[in-house]
C-alpha cells in the first residue's frame, strides 16, 4: 500500500509496522472513511490498517469518534438513524460498506463486547448457545460442546459449570461481562470488537477481563476502545489515538506511549486534557 | 427595626388555620364522594342480587319466566365473542406495534399511522358499532352473528392493545437488541428470541385489560342489533348471540314490566363484576411478577 499517501506522517514510520513486518496480515483495512450523523461530521478521512492476532487499542477523549469507528467495523453504527458513510473498510479484502455485503455474515465473523455487560435475561447456557442457535445449530450435543468450549475459552467455566441453568443476571457484573465474552466466542469469530469492556467493572473484575484479553489474542484479532490509557498500555500491541474524529497518531503501543510524535498525543497521554 | 408585626401575625393566625382545615375538608369530601357513590351502587346491586345467584342461574337458558331464567347463553355468548376478539386483536395489535417500533423508519408514514391510532383510541364506542354495522353486518353480509360482533369489538380495543404493546416493546432495553444483532442475528430472529419474550408480560397485561373492556362494552353491539331475547345457546361463531351487558340492559329496561327482572339484572352485574375483577387481578399479578428484570 502507498504509505506516503497517508496524511499522517507517524503512520508511515517504520516503527509502526514492526509487527506487520513479522508477517501478520491485515484484517481490517480502512481507507478514507468519513461518517456523518446527520450534519455532524463524526469521522474524518480515517486511514487505519489493523493486523490480525494483535490487540489494537483505540484511545481518545469522549466524543472523539472512537466508539463510532468501532461500531462501523461491524456496521452496528447503522442502528443510529441518519448515518451516512463514505470510503471503504476492507475486512479480509471485502468492502463491508458495500451495500451488497450481508451484515449478518459480517457479524458472524466479528463478535462484539459492549461497554455495559448485556447478557440476555436467559440462563447462562441459553446465553452462550444463542449465537450458534441463530446460525442453525440445533443438535443438543454440539451445543453442549460449544457452551463448554466457549466458557472455558473465557476462563469462567469453573465458576459457572454447576449453575448453567441459572439466569445470567444472578452473576456479578464482572462475571456477566466474561459471559458476554464467552457468548461472543461461541460464534467462533475472527475478530472481537470491545467497546470499553471494563468501564462498568470494579478493579478486580477489570484485571480478570484484561488477563482474558491477553490470552484471547493468540487466537483472535482484538480491537478495544478504552478510556483508560494504562489499560491500553498494558494490553495492546498497537494504539490509535483519536481526536475530533481524526486519527492523530497510530503506532506500536510502546512506541506511542514512550515517544509520541504529535504534541496532542503527548498532551493526552500525559493527562493534560481528556 | 422589625418588619414583622407580632400582633398582626397573631391576629391572622386563626383565620389562616381555619382556611387550612377548610381546604383539607373540601378535598376530603371530593375524594370520598366517588367512593360513596361506588359503595352505594355496589351495595344496591349486591342486595338486589341476594338469593338470585345460584348454579341454576349460571347454567340455565334465558327465559321470560324470571324464576327459571339463567344467563348461560349470555356467558357462552361472551366466551364465543372472546374467541373472535382475542386472536384478532392480538395478531393485529401486536403486529402493528412490532411494525411501528421495530421496522418503521421514523418519518411521515410512521407519524400518520401513530396519530391515527391515538385518534382511534378516542373514538366513541358507538361509532365503532356503526362501522361494524356498515362493514361486517351489511357490506360483508355476515348479519348480526358472533363473528361480526367480535370483529367490531376487536377494532374497538385495537388501539389500546397497540399502544400497550408499543410501550412494552419500547421498554425492552436497546442493549439486548444490540447484543443479538452483534452476533449476526437478523431483525426477525432478534424480535422473536429477544424482544417479544421480554415484552410479553407488558403485552399480556395490555391485552387482558382491553379484553375486559370488550367484555363490559355494550354500545357497539346495540348498534349491530343484538336480539333482545335469544334462547338457543350459541355453539359457533356463526350463531346469533347475546352477552352479559346486553342482558343487563334488556332486563333493566323490562323491569318496568316484571319487577324480578331488576334482580336478574343485579345478579348478572355481580357475575360480570366478578369476571372483570378476576381479569384485572390477573393483569396486575403478571405486571408485578415480571417488573424490573434487567
Amino acid at each position: 500500500m502507498d504509505k506516503e499517501s497517508s496524511s499522517l506522517n507517524q503512520y508511515s514510520s517504520a516503527n509502526a509496522f514492526k509487527n506487520a513486518d513479522t508477517g501478520n496480515n491485515i484484517v481490517y483495512d480502512t481507507q478514507d472513511l468519513n461518517l456523518w450523523y446527520g450534519q455532524t461530521h463524526a469521522l474524518k478521512n480515517i486511514i487505519l490498517p489493523i493486523y490480525e492476532q494483535e490487540v489494537t487499542a483505540i484511545i481518545g477523549p469522549s466524543g472523539c469518534g472512537k466508539s463510532t469507528y468501532l461500531k462501523t467495523l461491524n456496521r452496528m453504527v447503522e442502528l443510529v438513524p441518519g448515518v451516512r458513510t463514505s470510503g471503504t473498510i476492507k475486512y479480509r479484502n471485502k468492502d463491508i460498506l458495500d451495500k451488497s455485503f450481508k451484515v449478518e455474515e459480517l457479524r458472524t465473523k466479528v463478535g462484539m463486547v459492549f461497554q455495559k455487560p448485556n447478557p440476555f435475561p436467559k440462563s447462562i447456557y441459553d446465553n452462550i448457545a444463542y449465537g450458534p442457535r441463530i446460525h442453525g445449530i440445533r443438535n443438543k450435543k454440539v451445543l453442549d460442546q460449544i457452551v463448554e468450549k466457549s466458557l472455558r475459552g473465557a476462563y469462567i467455566w469453573d465458576e459457572v459449570k454447576d449453575r448453567l441453568k441459572e439466569n445470567a443476571y444472578s452473576l456479578s457484573g464482572g462475571q456477566q461481562q466474561r459471559i458476554c465474552i464467552a457468548r461472543c466466542l461461541a460464534i467462533e469469530p475472527d475478530v472481537i470488537l470491545m467497546d470499553e469492556p471494563t468501564s462498568a467493572l470494579d478493579p478486580k473484575s477489570t484485571l480478570k477481563v484484561e488477563e482474558l484479553i491477553e490470552k484471547l489474542k493468540k487466537d483472535y484479532s482484538i480491537i478495544i476502545v478504552t478510556h483508560n490509557m494504562q489499560q491500553a498500555a498494558r494490553i495492546s500491541d498497537k494504539t490509535a489515538f483519536f481526536l475530533n474524529g481524526e486519527v492523530i497518531e497510530y503506532a506500536d503501543t510502546n512506541f506511542l506511549f514512550s515517544t509520541p510524535k504529535d504534541k496532542r498525543t503527548e498532551d493526552y497521554i500525559t493527562g493534560r486534557f481528556g | 427595626m422589625k418588619y414583622i408585626d407580632v400582633e398582626q401575625v397573631n391576629k391572622n393566625m386563626s383565620p389562616r388555620i381555619f382556611k387550612n382545615n377548610l381546604a383539607k375538608s373540601i378535598f376530603f369530601v371530593a375524594a370520598i364522594f366517588g367512593l360513596l357513590v361506588l359503595i352505594t351502587l355496589i351495595y344496591r346491586v349486591f342486595s338486589d342480587s341476594i338469593g338470585w345467584i345460584d348454579i341454576n342461574f349460571l347454567m340455565s337458558k334465558l327465559s321470560t319466566d324470571a324464576e327459571r331464567a339463567g344467563i348461560f347463553g349470555a356467558i357462552m355468548g361472551t366466551v364465543w365473542l372472546m374467541v373472535v376478539v382475542a386472536p384478532v386483536t392480538i395478531f393485529l395489535g401486536v403486529g402493528t406495534a412490532i411494525y411501528l417500533e421495530e421496522y418503521a423508519k421514523k418519518g411521515r408514514v410512521r407519524n400518520i399511522i401513530q396519530t391515527n391510532i391515538s385518534n382511534l383510541a378516542g373514538v366513541p364506542s358507538v361509532v365503532f358499532g356503526i362501522l361494524g354495522l356498515t362493514v361486517f353486518v351489511r357490506a360483508m353480509g355476515l348479519g348480526n352473528i358472533i363473528l361480526a360482533g367480535g370483529l367490531t369489538m376487536a377494532l374497538l380495543i385495537l388501539p389500546i392493545v397497540v399502544v400497550a404493546s408499543q410501550e412494552a416493546i419500547r421498554a425492552v432495553p436497546q442493549f439486548l437488541r444490540e447484543a443479538s444483532y452483534g452476533m449476526g442475528a437478523t431483525k426477525w430472529q432478534t424480535i422473536k428470541n429477544i424482544v417479544l419474550p421480554a415484552a410479553i408480560p407488558g403485552i399480556s397485561t395490555g391485552v387482558i385489560l382491553s379484553l375486559s373492556r370488550a367484555i363490559g362494552e355494550t354500545a357497539p353491539l346495540v348498534v349491530i342489533g343484538i336480539p333482545a331475547l335469544i334462547i338457543p345457546i350459541p355453539d359457533s361463531v356463526f350463531d346469533k348471540f347475546t352477552i352479559m351487558p346486553m342482558q343487563i340492559y334488556y332486563w333493566t329496561i323490562d323491569s318496568a314490566l316484571v319487577d324480578e327482572y331488576a334482580n336478574l339484572a343485579a345478579a348478572t352485574i355481580v357475575i360480570l363484576l366478578i369476571i372483570l375483577f378476576l381479569m384485572n387481578s390477573i393483569a396486575i399479578i403478571i405486571r408485578n411478577k415480571f417488573q424490573k428484570r434487567f
